[in-house]
């Protein structure tokens, strides 16, 4: 059982949004990554009714998978699909609400395919709001020194934030 | 117009850059919203479909979703 955090790097985004938020170099010394994310974009890919975030690992979309059990309010579903992406607040939300998620990496440095979770909830003042429970896989066996976090449609507004922080089991 | 901006956290030193995307990147963006796109249209058709198939059922068993709902609580 992971029995301490240490937060290894964080930033908040600035009044001019961004694009993607990218930690770098990171440190092979923990046991497990946690990631804490507040976002939320300023489009909605297709005019929809959400943003979304995409993870890439290492530099690179490739090899990720996904198995997602997602609630909107009335109706729950489920699906696969061959990336790490999630919904998040967007445009078409509330006004200055941001989804609230962790991304959680066991044995990311380890030597077999990396496995992950995510969980993510929009935040809404409406009857549609998307909750989202998520079974990931990287099928690589490359240690995680790269994680990125981009808004498949336009940008990251201010005061999004991301937290990274390490996991020892002992 | 320039590019949007990207923000690199160098977990080894603890320097966050500012970096504006390059053409590349960019195009590589606007391919993922377009995967995306497809993702979003394949949720809605699969919950169109859903709705459309419980719909049928309701009608084929002649009862209301709140009479299905009691049957199952």
């Amino acid at each position: 059982m992971a029995n301490t955090f240490e937060l290894i790097s964080s930033t908040v985004v600035g009044s001019g949004g961004a694009a993607s938020i990218d930690f770098t170099s990171i440190p092979s010394t923990y046991t497990d990554l946690a990631v804490a994310l507040s976002l939320r974009t300023n489009n909605d890919p297709d005019g929809g009714s959400y943003g979304i975030c995409a993870i890439s690992i290492n530099g690179s979309t490739a090899n990720l998978t996904q198995r997602r059990l997602q609630g909107s309010g009335s109706a729950a579903s489920s699906f696969s699909f061959s990336n790490a992406q999630f919904p998040v607040d967007g445009s078409a939300n509330t006004a200055s609400t941001f989804a609230n998620g962790s991304v959680y990496f066991p044995n990311y440095a380890g030597s077999a395919n990396k496995s992950f979770s995510i969980d993510n909830v929009m935040e809404q003042n409406g009857t549609t709001t998307y909750m989202a429970l998520i079974a990931g896989l990287w099928s690589q066996t490359a240690a995680i020194n790269q994680l990125t976090f981009s808004a498949v449609s336009g940008l990251f507004v201010q005061y999004s934030s991301a937290y990274l922080y390490g996991i020892k089991n002992s | 117009m320039a590019n949007p901006t990207k923000i690199i956290i160098d977990c080894s030193t603890g320097v966050e850059s500012i970096i504006e995307l390059t053409d590349a990147e960019v195009a590589e963006l606007a391919y993922q919203a377009e995967l995306a796109a497809e993702k979003k249209a394949e949720e809605e058709a699969q919950a169109e479909a859903a709705a459309i198939a419980k719909a049928a059922l309701l009608e084929k068993l002649g009862i209301t979703a709140d009479e299905a709902k009691l049957l199952l609580a």
